[in-house]
């Protein structure tokens, strides 16, 4: 049973067990633009929650994708490093950026669901 | 409706050029060489074994290579170059003379110093007329651009506090700054910490105080800011630092905007640094080089890096080495090689010396009454960010765009087409879609009317719904908009051989 | 005054068209404590004339080289311009455009930063150049600093037989970041061992070739050394002429490559400006500082050229940038470019070995010299030799006579008293033979 998450810096956090999916929103590769360069953690990286894990780059603009969630990195998407557009053609799916095992579950406290997200998005 | 239809892909004046690689490699050479009487080297069994790859084109070819590449660019002396922040101002030819004075271009640096009095002094002299201009007592000449003058002054800060035995962790950058400064601080080893900028587009003294304790080494303040406006709070800003045992950098890339006015010394500056290739016209023709003289209060004065000029009994020389420094200084190191842009202070002096004092003070109030100008003419039709008189340069935001579909890089692109380059854009990041407009004194009322109406007439197009017409600019230049996405995913960063 | 358009009649129209008084009152927000420029002690405006007669008198109290037998270099090295290429240089669109940020009018300067790119990375022997640098030293400070970030370590080593303005730079940019740059003592007889230093600590071990005193070496090995350690190494060169004549540093397995490349682009000025050279390998291209350019094709699918990368600069990454540098050497690229583009494969090789042949030659006649020892084994077009008495004396001796000798270690090296003797001598196409029988017949005289 998988459930969805979603923080204020946008990106999505798919949760089933004690195993985590993370990437960027659809709202949030529309704000960057044509994604041109991802870089994604190796497994076995320690992450810490909102700490930076990941790169995301269009042609003007650079972001870090910060962890949702304290725990190692199982998995970083090889694809995305290959091909970066992924994350513009499908953000909340093929585009995911790194897999991740949840060391605490008090980390997922906080997190919005998607009607709060919608909303959070609708606000800005 | 540009689709070629000339049998070479010409256009004109326009003409396509390929690249020096594209041409055929053939045995030529537009430096003859004379020949070499067999020898026996001394290269140690390390000659290089395959060619390099280079082409070898004759003289003619190469001139025509370069005069067909030079016609597809844009500079001061095509036209009008807005470029807000960049003070893209005339640069006169006689500083291109003296530079080319074999007793200025032909020295070397590492002649007895008795055999260049001549460039020792002409460096003296550049700074004696830094010092006057901003009243501040000291001068380190050797950075190499703005970017290098803010690290010889934050390094300065750097070092005070070290020999004040403080450990300060923390620098504040306004949101409005410039990109280099948090990369300074940066390199320094210091923290980021930004300092939000008040509806009016400047930075208050309350904001700055909130930001203040005993963590915080310096404030990097743009000065007349990003904004194009005047810190009006600047004193009480340097005071605040002060007292909190802080130090002051100000950004002096606006320099240009109240030269011969003001006296950087009141402001309460402990450092600044003066972008010679903006203010004193020194050319920078695609990027640099830049010359970054940074000035330096009492108290960062000892630390200036080496090398620097003194004067003595004997006439000028150069103190190359932290260890040679007398009395209380004790440079924090050394930020280039040789002496500094040396070829940029030739230039710079000669620009001050033909200005004068009088001159400069004219420059200044010029630049200022052109921005104003701008900014009073446009102000019906473009939007303007915040209320002026603004300094050297004019600050509009992309609400008067809203609801037609063009952009402000639309906008700017179709000023391409009508014979200007662009304002800067999308700079500085306070407001939205920024247009930042600078037109320097070396406009005429004539061509910055031109300028308007061309603006004008645009603002009303988009505002008539033909955003399409946006989109599609620019379409009369030798390249239309390029994918710079494709640039990024597959960086082609040098020609290769086409494979066999 | 002759470079300022508006008239009284301009002003005061736009004034009344901006609502203001006069131009002061535009100054409003400016403290009034802080504006009186009557503090300001500085002459009034000049005419061109009385400008140009100004810096000519400065211009008259230098010995300039071409008024003398010059044998300088120590990191500056003098050869001929070609007149072509200070006109192209000249050319307004050339010498007033700014940083190609607008390409659709800025193709010109791009296309040629793209060839500059090539160049450099055809005559290192590298993969990747960016756009250029202020100048060798502080390309060389870069360099570390990207070993730094690439490595994650905090200890950078330095051969003597690098240049010391390159050695000083790098340990001032590093210094306040808590990187611990270890400069070796200078490497007169280029016997210095770096294989046996390596270790596991070092981002990097930064060499030099030619080095400062002339000597060539082949680097494969210490490469090799180094990349078993997991460090970088980064070649830098003073003299890119040589790349013309020698092993490339990319053949010897450098990761980075550093040079000042002045002496194939500009006369040698007082040293500056220069222009930094900076070349890589394709890995790692993301930690590079400095601009980028890339090609691409337009919306007609025609081929040009932008910068690109930029999200590593500070204009956009800030604080987290891979460098602060803005500004860099573009007018001075174009130099070298042009230059290179001149002087092609053949004058390029030809001009190498000329000035190599040149140097050899002068070697043979100072070493028959009483009193002249010739330090240097190997060489490019600069060597090492030795006297019994100071170098500084015998340079200002021969000075009195209209010849340069070449730059005394001392100047660098004031610490080092066994380095007293020891003067670098540079010899360039612009040496003619009767250079040459000045420099033997004044040493001859000096040292007798």
């Amino acid at each position: 049973m998988t459930t969805l998450y979603f923080t204020e810096e946008h990106e999505w956090i798919a949760v089933d067990g004690d195993v985590a999916t993370v990437g960027i929103t659809d709202f949030a590769q529309g704000q960057l633009g044509d994604v041109v360069f991802v870089e994604v953690p190796d497994a076995g990286k320690a992450v810490s929650k909102g700490k930076e894990a990941a790169v995301v780059e269009s042609v003007k603009a650079a972001s870090d994708v910060y962890s949702p969630v304290s725990g190692t990195v199982t998995e970083g998407n090889q694809a995305l490093v290959d091909d970066p557009a992924l994350v513009n053609r499908d953000p909340e799916g093929e585009g995911w950026f790194f897999k991740v095992t949840i060391s605490g579950t008090g980390d997922l406290e906080g997190l919005m669901d998607k009607a709060a997200y919608d909303a959070f998005v609708a606000s800005l | 409706m540009t689709e070629t239809r000339t049998i070479t892909g010409n256009r004109g004046l326009m003409v396509e050029e390929r690249l020096i690689f594209e041409y055929d490699h053939q045995n030529r050479t537009a430096v003859d060489v004379p020949a070499v009487e067999p020898y026996e080297d001394r290269l140690g069994g390390l000659r290089r074994k395959g060619g390099v790859g280079l082409p070898g084109l004759a003289e003619p070819q190469v001139v025509r290579h370069y005069t067909r590449l030079s016609q597809k660019n844009y500079g001061i002396d095509t036209g009008l170059f807005p470029l807000g922040s960049c003070t893209m101002k005339y640069n006169p030819r006689l500083n291109e003379k003296a530079a080319r004075m074999t007793g200025l271009a032909d020295i070397h640096p590492f002649q007895p110093v008795s055999t260049v009095q001549g460039a020792l002094e002409l460096m003296d002299t550049l700074s004696h007329w830094l010092k006057q201009l901003t009243g501040m007592p000291a001068v380190a000449l050797s950075p190499a651009a703005g970017a290098h003058g803010e690290l010889c002054g934050v390094m300065a800060i750097r070092a005070a506090m070290d020999a004040r035995g403080e450990n300060r962790t923390t620098i504040l950058v306004p949101e409005s700054a410039h990109g280099t400064n948090p990369a300074t601080a940066a390199i320094c080893g210091y923290v980021v910490e930004s300092i939000p900028a008040e509806e009016s587009g400047r930075v208050s003294v309350e904001a700055v105080k909130a930001k203040l304790g005993p963590h915080v080494a310096a404030v990097m303040i743009t000065n007349p800011n990003t904004c194009g406006l005047f810190e009006p709070e600047m004193i009480e800003i340097s005071r605040v630092v002060h007292e909190a045992g802080a130090y002051v950098y100000m950004d002096g890339a606006n320099f240009n905007a109240v030269v011969g006015r003001i006296r950087i010394a009141d402001l309460g500056v402990d450092a600044m640094h003066i972008n010679l290739h903006k203010t004193f016209s020194t050319p920078h023709g695609g990027g640099g080089p830049g010359s970054g003289p940074t000035v330096l209060s009492a108290a960062l004065a000892p630390y200036a890096p080496v090398p620097y000029v003194v004067r003595d009994d004997k006439g000028f020389r150069l103190v190359e080495h932290e260890r040679d420094a007398e009395g209380d200084a004790k440079p924090f190191g050394r930020m280039k090689g040789y002496h500094g842009q040396f070829g940029m202070f030739v230039r710079a002096l000669a620009y001050m010396l033909a200005l004068g004092k009088d001159g400069l003070q004219q420059v200044s109030g010029d630049a200022v009454l052109n921005a104003n100008y701008l900014y009073a003419r446009l102000a019906d039709v473009l939007s303007a960010s915040f209320e002026g008189p603004v300094m050297h340069e004019a600050l509009f935001d992309d609400r008067f765009l809203k609801d037609t579909g063009v952009t402000t890089l639309d906008f700017a692109k179709a000023l391409i087409d009508e014979g200007y380059h662009p304002m800067t854009m999308y700079f500085p990041l306070v407001v939205h879609g920024a247009l930042l407009m600078e037109p320097t004194e070396t406009e005429s009322k004539a061509a910055l009317d031109q300028f308007i109406e061309a603006v004008r007439g645009l603002a009303e197009r988009a505002k008539a719904g033909d955003a399409e017409y946006f989109r599609q600019a620019p379409v009369h230049t030798p390249r239309r908009r390029l994918d710079e996405t494709l640039a990024a995913r597959k960086p082609v960063l040098r020609w290769t051989p086409p494979q066999a | 005054m002759r470079f300022l358009p508006l008239t009284a009649e301009d002003r005061q129209a736009m004034l009344a068209a901006i609502g203001a008084e006069s131009v002061d009152a535009l100054y409003r927000d400016v403290p009034a404590a802080a504006r009186h420029p009557e503090a300001i002690d500085l002459p009034n405006q000049k005419t061109e004339l009385q400008v140009e007669r100004a810096m000519a008198a400065l211009a008259g109290k230098n010995l300039n080289c071409s008024q003398a037998a010059a044998f300088l270099g120590a990191g500056n090295y003098r050869h001929h311009t070609p007149a072509a290429l200070d006109y192209l240089i000249q050319r307004g669109e050339f010498l007033t455009a700014y940083t190609p940020y607008q390409p659709e009018i800025a193709q010109g300067t791009l296309q040629v930063l793209f060839e500059f790119q090539t160049q450099v990375a055809l005559m290192t022997g590298m993969e990747v150049a960016n756009a250029s640098m202020y100048d060798g030293a502080t390309a060389c400070a870069e360099a570390a600093a990207m070993a730094q970030r690439i490595t994650k370590r905090k200890k950078v080593l330095v051969s003597g037989g690098v240049h010391p303005h390159f050695a000083d730079t790098t340990d001032t940019f590093l210094k306040f970041t808590g990187v611990d740059v270890e400069i070796l003592p200078p490497d007169v007889m280029g016997l210095e061992d770096l294989i046996g230093r390596v270790d596991e600590d070092l981002a990097c071990v930064i060499v030099q070739t030619p080095g400062f005193f002339g000597h060539l070496k082949d680097f494969s090995a210490l490469a090799d050394a180094v990349h078993e350690a997991g460090a970088l190494l980064v070649v830098a060169t003073t003299e890119p002429l040589s790349l013309g004549l020698l092993k490339t540093p990319g053949e010897m397995g450098a990761d980075i490559v550093v040079a000042e490349g002045q002496s194939l682009a500009l006369p040698v000025g007082f040293g500056g400006p220069g222009v930094g050279l900076f070349a890589s390998r394709s890995k790692y291209l993301r930690q590079m500082p400095g601009r980028l350019c890339g090609e691409t094709v337009d919306v007609d699918g025609k081929r040009g050229f932008v910068l690109t990368l930029s999200t590593r600069e500070q204009h956009i990454r800030r604080e987290k940038a891979t460098s602060n540098i803005c500004t860099n050497s573009g007018l001075v690229a174009t130099a070298f470019s042009i230059h290179m583009t001149l002087l092609g494969e053949k004058g390029f090789t030809g001009l190498a070995e000329y000035n190599h042949a040149r140097a050899v030659e002068a070697a043979r006649r100072l070493a028959a010299v009483p009193g002249v020892k010739v330090l240097s084994s190997t060489f490019f077009n600069e060597f090492a030799i030795a006297f019994d008495k100071p170098a500084a004396d015998v340079v200002e001796a021969l000075t009195a006579k209209k010849v340069l000798a070449g730059v005394p270690a001392s100047r660098f090296y004031p610490t080092y008293p066994e380095l007293d003797g020891v003067l670098l001598v540079a010899v360039t196409e612009m040496n003619s033979d009767e250079d040459l029988d000045a420099l033997v017949a004044g040493l001859k005289e000096v040292l007798s």
